[in-house]
């Protein structure tokens, strides 16, 4: 137990270290979060615009 | 060379019949420096040690608050399709509009400055570096902000997005104008520091008016 | 190779290769990335202790050096993709800049954020106009104008046009802000900071550096490709909503 807690101090400099790791890992996964979630919907909403159209087509 | 000539008479004659663009950018820079005592107090000695990047910052805003109307006016009735159409390189017309620009609101700023240098408490020395290197610099102010102005034609907000775009782009001229006013202040060499404005002038007026070329005749598509 | 370019053009096919790609590059990505992580917090060794080395706070090099790197590495693919555009009229090119440009933004913010909390020890201030952090806070500026001048048109063709002519202005004046930079860096050192020249780095560090700086740029095309199958679509959108209400 007394090691982890005293990796987890990092030698007294936690308060630098572990923001700036965490805030790179935050930052990287929301912008990946929000790329993915951007590409469904527009694929979505594309998909259904074709569908759309292709109704009206042949109607 | 003819048409670059009655471009040049014609921004000017305009630029002098309204008169008002020199005037507006003179009182900003008058406004915009003497604004400085009030924020850091009005000891001779800070004033003097802070006195080059206070005129430097002003010149430098001052200059850019008439670039968004470089080209808008001609753009809005139509005139800038006509003489991208006309005989005369699209290059040609960007330096004479640019040349005109900076007769009006460049050479102006570079005369005012020495008198707002006093205010300031400047040492005397430091006057031949400041007034060379906003000599060396505001031009490449306005070609750089030729660039912009062409850019942001037809955008929303053009104004405010003509400074995020050219603003970073300044800070060299700033470091190499406020250095050559530094070194000289302190009894040092500035013809390096000029040197660098005037190559920095000579890739300016190599360059930007060929790419606010071809930004203006993407914008008139 | 540009026969090959012009092929991936056809936004399906290109949607076909983004599908096919994608699993790899983000698989590497994870894989490098965790590899990386867990060999420069846990297993490398720290720094000598404060005041001749940096301790702990040397790990912090692990994702700031690879921001760093990947926020230059994102402004050159955005300047050689802007290029594309204009110069070979590869269509591709407007959708690249557009989709990487707020993504090396995140990157250059990444960079800030970490060399400030490294300097707020090593330096004992949270901000310190240091050459190197300075330059990527312009080169942030870079991105910022842009991304504003991206999407300030109703028009998203003229804005591409336009952003593309800005990003290759940026990309030549970049060096000569660098160079502008150093040299008013080092006419304006404070004598009383102790250590200025950034973190320096260990044989033993080199390792898993280079496995976040690999980990890193598979990130890039991972959320690159993803982001350029969204741009298409809008495009598609868009053009298809144009087309049946001219109908």
């Amino acid at each position: 137990m007394d090691g982890i807690g005293k990796f987890l101090e990092m030698g007294g400099y936690a308060a630098y270290v572990w923001p700036a790791l965490g805030l790179t890992v935050l930052v990287l996964a929301g912008l990946l979060v929000a790329s993915v979630k951007s590409v469904r919907r527009r694929e979505a909403e594309l998909a259904r615009l074709e569908a759309e159209a292709g109704r009206g087509d042949e109607g | 060379m003819s048409g670059f000539g009655a471009l040049l008479r014609r921004d000017l004659r305009l630029a002098l019949r309204q008169g008002s663009d020199t005037a507006t950018v003179l009182a900003f820079f008058v406004i915009a420096v003497s604004l400085f005592p009030f924020g850091v107090g009005a000891e001779r000695e800070t004033l003097a040690a802070i006195a080059a990047g206070i005129l430097w910052v002003a010149a430098l805003l001052a200059a850019m608050l008439s670039l968004d109307r470089l080209f808008q006016a001609d753009y809005e009735d139509g005139t800038l399709d006509y003489l991208l159409a006309a005989p005369a390189a699209p290059t040609l017309l960007v330096m004479a509009k640019a040349l005109a620009h900076w007769l009006t609101t460049g050479l102006p700023l570079v005369i005012l400055s020495p008198l707002l240098a006093l205010l300031l408490n400047l040492p005397q020395k430091a006057y031949p570096a400041l007034i060379a290197g906003l000599a060396l610099g505001t031009p490449i102010l306005t070609l750089i902000g030729a660039i912009g102005a062409a850019l942001v034609l037809g955008a929303r907000r053009g104004g405010v997005l003509l400074s995020l775009l050219i603003l970073p782009l300044y800070i060299p001229i700033l470091i190499f104008g406020v250095g050559a006013v530094e070194a000289a202040a302190t009894g040092q060499g500035f013809r390096v520091h000029l040197l660098l404005l005037g190559a920095m002038l000579l890739g300016a007026l190599a360059l930007a008016p060929f790419v606010a070329a071809v930004a203006l005749r993407q914008a008139a598509e | 190779m540009s026969a090959r370019l012009h092929a991936l053009a056809n936004p399906a096919r290109f949607g076909r290769f983004a599908r096919r790609a994608l699993p790899w590059t983000a698989w590497l990505a994870a894989l490098c990335i965790g590899a990386g992580l867990v060999w420069g917090v846990f297993i490398a060794p720290p720094g000598a202790p404060p005041p001749e080395g940096q301790g702990e706070t040397v790990r912090i090099i692990y994702v700031h050096v690879p921001s760093a790197w990947m926020s230059l590495f994102v402004y050159a693919c955005v300047a050689a993709a802007s290029a594309g555009a204009l110069i070979w009229r590869h269509p591709l090119g407007h959708i690249v800049a557009r989709a990487a440009s707020p993504v090396g933004a995140c990157f250059a913010l990444l960079t800030l954020a970490t060399g400030s909390l490294w300097g707020a020890k090593m330096w004992g201030a949270w901000w310190v106009w240091d050459a190197r952090l300075t330059s990527v806070l312009i080169l942030f500026f870079l991105y910022l104008g842009h991304i504003a001048l991206t999407h300030a048109f109703d028009d998203p063709a003229r804005g591409a046009r336009a952003a593309a002519i800005l990003a290759l202005v940026g990309v030549v004046n970049l060096p000569i802000i660098k160079f502008s930079v150093d040299w008013w860096n080092t006419l304006h050192q404070p004598a009383s900071i102790i250590r200025r020249d950034g973190p320096a780095i260990d044989a033993q560090m080199l390792a898993p550096l280079f496995l976040m700086i690999f980990g890193f740029t598979f990130y890039f095309f991972t959320v690159l490709l993803l982001r350029a199958r969204a741009e298409l679509a809008a495009l598609r959108t868009r053009a298809l909503k144009l087309r049946m209400l001219a109908a």
